[in-house]
């Protein structure tokens, strides 16, 4: 498959505009990284560690809290970690979690080492052959507003083709204590 | 429950905890009252638990079939072990409280995972019923079973371990207590030997 084109950077603050009580989890590497120069914010809860997790720190989220939009975004190696997790939240059925996967193909943290979705795995497809009913890819700018409101709308998989360059570091806080209370604090009141 | 539950492939040894046939445990059996277990699940309840995930494991049978028939709790089955620690994390970060269950095979897939709740200072409870320890046939079983209370202990996680079936939910309530007051992780080993073991029968 050819590279993705999409700017990580740009393609997530897009993504995260206007969050107002949206709910965000990131993976550990690049997305916690493009989240926090997005714009940090209590209600973003990083992942620094724990690779795989991220998917289903938000199938627990959005469970406990069915009124809330939950959006978990993260990498394709993240994602890769923990594909068991596609069919977990698909066997839920929920309507408030949706997942973005930034793919770049590249095990970004470690030197660029080539992923699976490098060659050949298709992670939409496999969320569609996990029970997923909405899975998409999205490939060009112009796609990233009306992928926007779906994420907040909808329980939707997508796929982000991004550039494989590397962004500037932009580091959120790392405290995982911190970022538990703060979170909860904002979602649940001292 | 008599010979009459053996099919000449596999069973286990005639207890009233357990009942299973050809390799499943069998349909309907595990809606059967069961006392410990049952008073295990009350435990739960009372601790407010509302997310139950697990990889399933007969000796959580009758666990997992009152969890799905709960209103106020989701049952959740999930792939491997480790999911349910970061559904459990995800949970706690929602305002719900989780427990995890799983065989002490599943507790070697959690390790890595479980610097989500201790970096996080975050609550986890886990039931983690035995393989390995007493009785067991297939010594597949044994390295984890072996390992597993050691595995959990290295990770920073407090284990408490029942013997006998009066004190399961005493045990299990004093645990959640633990996990949740003092936002700790702890696991409650269930002994194979209160589980019951299985019996493989040519």
């Amino acid at each position: 498959m050819s590279e993705g084109q999409l700017d990580r950077r740009a393609a997530v603050a897009a993504l995260l505009r206007d969050p107002g009580d949206l709910l965000v989890v990131t993976g550990l590497g690049g997305t916690t990284y493009d989240a926090g120069a997005a714009g940090d914010r209590p209600e973003n809860f990083y992942l620094w560690g724990a690779m795989g997790a991220a998917a289903m720190v938000g199938l627990g989220l959005a469970l406990a809290r069915p009124a809330r939009r939950v959006l978990v975004l993260t990498g394709d190696g993240e994602m890769l970690m923990g594909l068991g997790a596609l069919a977990t939240i698909a066997a839920q059925a929920l309507p408030n979690l949706a997942v973005a996967v930034l793919d770049n193909g590249r095990f970004g943290e470690t030197g660029a080492q080539l992923s699976h979705t490098a060659r050949g795995t298709d992670l939409a497809a496999v969320a569609r052959g996990c029970g997923w009913g909405r899975a998409c890819t999205v490939a060009a700018a112009g796609d990233l507003e009306d992928l926007r409101l779906r994420l907040r709308n909808e329980p939707l998989f997508a796929v982000v083709r991004i550039a494989p360059e590397e962004a500037p570091r932009v580091l959120p806080p790392r405290d995982g204590a911190l970022l538990h209370h703060r979170f909860r604090a904002a979602l649940l009141g001292p | 429950m008599g010979d009459s539950h053996l099919d000449g492939r596999w069973s286990v040894l005639p207890t009233p905890d357990l009942w299973i046939v050809s390799g499943v445990a069998k349909h309907g059996a595990s809606m059967e009252p069961n006392g410990w277990q049952d008073a295990v699940f009350e435990a739960l309840r009372r601790a407010r638990i509302r997310q139950v995930g697990y990889v399933p494991d007969a000796g959580h049978a009758r666990l997992i079939a009152r969890a799905h028939a709960e209103a106020d709790m989701r049952a959740v089955v999930l792939t491997t072990e480790e999911e349910g620690v970061a559904l459990a994390a995800g949970a706690w970060l929602g305002g719900d409280r989780a427990v995890l269950l799983m065989q002490s095979s599943g507790v070697g897939n959690c390790v890595n995972m479980l610097s989500l709740p201790l970096n996080c200072r975050m609550p986890f409870l886990a039931l983690v019923t035995m393989r390995g320890e007493w009785g067991e046939f297939n010594p597949w079983q044994v390295p984890m079973g072996n390992a597993a209370g050691p595995v959990l202990a290295a990770m920073g996680v407090l284990v408490r371990r029942v013997e006998r079936a009066e004190d399961a939910a005493e045990t299990v309530e004093g645990a959640a207590a633990l996990a949740f007051d003092s936002a700790v992780p702890v696991a409650v080993l269930l002994a194979q030997r209160l589980i019951g073991a299985k019996v493989w029968v040519r």
